[in-house]
């Protein structure tokens, strides 16, 4: 630090009142406090789950480290299989049909996000009459922001009645209605930011296509989506987070049942679903305990390389778009 | 420089203010420490137990005032293994004590182990109104919910799948139907788990294939299966009188478990448990009192004056307040 710093830094703060240096120093540790925030909850969390790595007697039961993904013939069963039965004679962790759940659960609210989100994103920036969008935009917000406890309640209550009267599903909660409750709370974000990606396009690109003699839909498939591709592929990821990292809708729809398959129409146990049933009964410190911490880190590292995997994948597609001259 | 004693003025005088305030918490905390000390009862075991030990604690430091509970899980075996290491005032217990623990109990302690009967426990299963499933005998389902049957026909029903529903893993009820039917087996995968007794009686009142177990509750659309021990066994429904005789195969006692001479707070607080206001608190949590014979048989193992003076209140006068 030398003589000049300090005597500029002198006469900052003559000419700065305390109050406002307070207060900027407030706010750069607000700021900061959010990135120790972060830090600290990853940093608890592993420390909550490491034993499981250390600890030579963990899991000691349930045959070593490696029971949290093979599959085992426990007492009482004919075939090995993954179970999980964290409460049992042993508790059996095996955390693959949990993570076959939340994967389940996931895809199938994408196939249904996905198409109805970027539809609704197309229709409301390339055609819907700006009186309408200026009302159908911010209803779409609105739905964003129902509490989720709400949307769980109305796919428990309405949406699993229907789907079973329409398909003769014979869970009647089930991953599907599940992932149509999830969507509620996707389409949203997909909508919202594929719409303003959309409208960000030049409208120069537009017009010209629309004189080159393209109809409006070539127009739209041709030109205008290609350019949008980033923003839609950012409002696709995520969705993709949202639904993967939502609890208390999965919580309240899906059944709850750690089976390990493919049905769209059985039921699933997510990992988020998980950790907000069990945590609060489980006992400190035991495998059980350190199990479900070790599910929150995994969730924790599966969030945060979706959205550095989305933000890669969209800064390449970008500078690719940008490379060929499309924007 | 003139700014400088202004700046420091306030500096000095928050110092002072958060240093008083820390010297006045500290002593706070001091006192209240040891007010807790002379006067806490530490309760420790049966996680079926916990909400019920829970809701005692809260009326009884209500009733007294004085006496703080602290209750916490682990299960049955925790409670008797920390009571044996005495850390605990009292261990709760949802099975039988076995006679191994108590006599390691009175080796530990020096004294003989007193086992006091304080609620009782019973599961239902339901079906929906429309099933024809009338009885049920406890192997069958075993078989249920252990996925080795998976249609109704075979218990006789029209040939449709069967839908499980239960309770999620940190239920006391989902531990005991798994300890008494199915012999501490695993579930089938395919169980729904469900976040409470009105929860399960709600989904299987929409399912016409669904079969659910929980607390003793009574909800439209779903029908009380009788139950049998064996297939020469009667089938018996599950109500507060086949409870307490212990007919119906899914019903247990609740226990608490004391190991020491004679500290008063311990004998204090099971004299409550087992009086009017001790018992309703039973029902709130979804148990059954206990009935006034086992009652005062066990006023009197406790020592207390004739139990029928103790029992005059009327039933309900202790909700008034």
């Amino acid at each position: 630090m030398s003589d000049a710093t300090s005597s500029t830094r002198r006469l900052g703060q003559m000419r700065t009142p305390l109050w406002q240096r307070a207060a900027e120093r407030g706010l750069a540790i607000i700021a900061m406090s959010a990135i120790a925030a972060v830090v600290l909850i990853l940093v608890f969390i592993l420390r909550e789950a490491a034993p499981l790595f250390v600890d030579e007697l963990a899991l000691e039961a349930q045959g070593g480290l490696s029971s949290l993904v093979r599959a085992r013939t426990w007492e009482g069963y004919d075939a090995p299989e993954h179970v999980w039965q964290p409460v049992g004679f042993p508790g059996k962790l095996n955390i693959l049909p949990l993570f076959a759940g939340t994967l389940k659960i996931t895809l199938l609210t994408m196939l249904l996000s996905v198409p109805v989100g970027l539809g609704g994103a197309i229709f409301l920036a390339e055609y819907a009459p700006r009186r309408l969008r200026e009302v159908v935009k911010p209803a779409v917000e609105l739905l964003a922001s129902v509490p989720s406890v709400v949307v769980g309640f109305f796919a428990l209550a309405v949406l699993a009645g229907g789907l079973q009267r329409l398909v003769d599903a014979t869970y009647r909660l089930n991953a599907t209605v599940a992932a149509l409750g999830l969507a509620f709370a996707v389409v949203p974000v997909v909508v919202t930011i594929s719409e303003d990606a959309l409208r960000a396009v030049p409208r120069d690109l537009v017009e010209a296509s629309l004189a080159l003699g393209a109809r409006r839909w070539q127009t739209t498939l041709g030109v205008t989506l290609p350019a949008a591709l980033p923003g839609i592929a950012a409002a696709i990821v995520l969705g993709f987070g949202r639904a993967v990292g939502e609890t208390m809708i999965v919580l309240m729809a899906s059944g709850n049942a750690p089976v390990l398959d493919a049905s769209p129409l059985s039921s699933a146990r997510t990992v988020t679903a998980t950790i907000a049933a069990e945590l609060g009964e489980v006992t400190p410190g035991d495998d059980h305990w350190r199990v479900l911490f070790l599910l929150g880190g995994l969730l924790f590292v599966v969030t945060v390389g979706l959205n550095e995997a989305g933000r890669f994948a969209v800064g390449r597609l970008r500078r690719r778009l940008r490379a060929e001259g499309v924007t | 420089m003139g700014t400088e004693p202004h700046q420091a003025a306030p500096m000095t005088r928050i110092v002072a203010i958060v240093s008083l305030a820390l010297a006045l918490g500290c002593a706070g905390a001091r006192g209240r420490a040891e007010r807790h000390a002379a006067s806490t009862l530490t309760v420790r075991g049966s996680d079926t137990m916990v909400v019920l030990s829970q809701r005692w604690a809260q009326a009884y430091r209500h009733a007294r005032g004085d006496v703080s509970v602290q209750v916490s899980g682990g299960g049955s075996g925790v409670g008797i293994a920390s009571l044996l290491a005495g850390t605990t005032d009292l261990a709760a217990s949802s099975r039988e004590v076995t006679s191994h623990e108590l006599a390691a109990l009175a080796r530990a302690r020096g004294v003989e182990p007193e086992v006091y009967r304080v609620a009782i426990d019973a599961l239902a299963v339901y079906v929906h109104e429309s099933s024809a499933l009338r009885e049920i005998e406890l192997s069958a389902l075993q078989d249920l919910y252990r996925g080795r049957i998976t249609r109704w026909s075979a218990l006789g029903g029209p040939d449709e799948p069967v839908v499980l529903y239960g309770r999620e893993n940190n239920s006391g009820t989902y531990v005991f139907f798994k300890e008494r039917v199915l012999d501490r087996l695993d579930f089938v995968a395919e169980t729904q788990s469900l976040p409470g007794t009105s929860a399960v009686i709600h989904a299987v009142s929409r399912d016409r294939r669904g079969v659910g177990y929980g607390g003793i509750g009574y909800g439209a659309g779903v029908r009380l299966v009788a139950v049998r021990a064996a297939p020469d066994a009667e089938a018996v429904l599950p109500d507060e009188r086949s409870a307490i005789d212990r007919r119906y195969p899914l019903a247990r006692f609740l226990y608490l478990v004391r190991a020491d001479a004679e500290t008063a707070k311990a004998r204090d607080y099971l004299e409550w448990i087992l009086s009017d206001e001790g018992q309703g608190e039973v029902e709130a949590a979804g148990f059954f009192p206990l009935p006034r014979d086992v009652r005062e048989a066990e006023l009197a193992r406790l020592g207390s004056p004739p139990a029928t003076a103790r029992l005059a209140t009327p039933p309900g006068a202790s909700e008034s307040m």
